[in-house]
């Protein structure tokens, strides 16, 4: 049976929460460890670029005192050149070999790019990285990075930001049906249904971050999603009904009182 | 000629995009320090010309004339 404290398994590693949280979007970082808290989050993301000699205070420390891991991204690059050098970067400067790796091809959809993101993930699982791509919702990529030996796949819902939600939820049900890693849906939750929709449909995570930064009371969001992914997961665990197009009464018909009296007309 | 003072040129080299005009004998390291970050600072790496450079090699790699600096830091994001 499974049930809201049930693991799971990334690369033999486990991890107790299923929400991973972007701490992109935060206003600063005092809101991003109260959101950390309540998100009840393992893994944080964090960028790289270049130092800012003027800014102050690091966002490792900020996750280490919520005692959280660091999941580095590769986000912002379009080459498969640039995000293999961004990784290594970030297995120096955080001292792990895990990455969520992102090749975007388009700056307004920020999609994925398929040829140099497959191109990133072989190179980078040769090199002895734990990676974890950023997808999109095509069966045959997500089954070919599996392929090439990332440790899980991660199908967009829907554009990064952009709070739509599963737009193709038949595709990411093939995905799910298929893999034989983890399936943790990045991007496109608005709001804890979406989340709860994600894990209904059998993604073991899901990975959230505007949502939450960029909700009116991000605290509260965190929460409610947080509570959105264990609702979802319980439901699939307990096995949903099927839908059919007419009712089916849940009381039953038997010892119905009769209240027509024969012979008098109604 | 003042033994003290090398006969090396200085080098040009360009520093997260910015060109800068350091000693002969610059390092890594010395470049690291420039930027304010303590030796012992966490989530720092550097890339020299495209390839890491692992913090343990910093004191010793010598920047030369043309050499691309990278230093990139944690930031919130994804």
């Amino acid at each position: 049976m499974s049930s809201v404290s049930d693991p799971f398994r990334i690369a033999g590693r486990q991890l107790g929460s299923r929400l991973i949280l972007g701490t992109g979007g935060f206003a600063n970082h005092d809101l991003l460890a109260q959101a950390c808290r309540e998100a009840e989050a393992e893994l944080c993301t964090v960028a790289l670029r270049r130092l800012d000699p003027a800014a102050r205070g690091s966002i490792l420390d900020v996750l280490d005192e919520v005692g959280v891991d660091v999941l580095p991204n590769t986000a912002g690059c379009f080459t498969a050149r640039d995000a293999v050098m961004t990784a290594r970067l970030a297995r120096e400067a955080f001292g792990t070999d895990w990455i969520k790796l992102e090749v975007i091809g388009d700056d307004r959809t920020l999609l994925p790019d398929a040829v140099e993101l497959l191109a990133a993930a072989e190179e980078l699982v040769d090199d002895g990285f734990t990676v974890l791509p950023y997808t999109t919702d095509d069966p045959v990529l997500a089954r070919r990075l599996e392929d090439v030996g990332c440790a899980a796949v991660m199908p967009l819902g829907s554009p990064i930001g952009s709070g739509m939600g599963m737009c193709n939820p038949y595709n990411l049900s093939i995905i799910i049906e298929r893999a034989g890693v983890p399936v943790i849906l990045d991007a496109g939750v608005g709001t804890a249904s979406d989340a709860a929709l994600a894990m209904e449909l059998g993604c073991d995570a899901v990975l959230c971050a505007s949502a939450i930064s960029r909700a009116h009371d991000p605290v509260a969001m965190a929460k409610a999603i947080r509570l959105g992914v264990q609702a979802g997961r319980l439901a699939r665990g307990a096995g949903r009904i099927p839908r059919r197009r007419y009712a089916q009464a849940s009381t039953p018909e038997q010892g119905m009182p009769a209240f027509e009296v024969p012979g008098i007309p109604q | 000629m003042n033994a003290t003072i090398s006969d090396e040129p200085d080098v040009n080299v360009t520093i997260n995009g910015e060109p800068r005009r350091l000693q002969a004998g610059a390092t890594v390291a010395s470049v690291v320090e420039m930027l304010d970050v303590s030796p012992g600072a966490r989530g720092v790496a550097v890339a020299l010309d495209g390839e890491v450079v692992t913090r343990s090699r910093w004191p010793q790699t010598r920047l030369h004339d043309g050499s691309l600096v990278e230093v990139v830091v944690a930031i919130q994001g994804g």
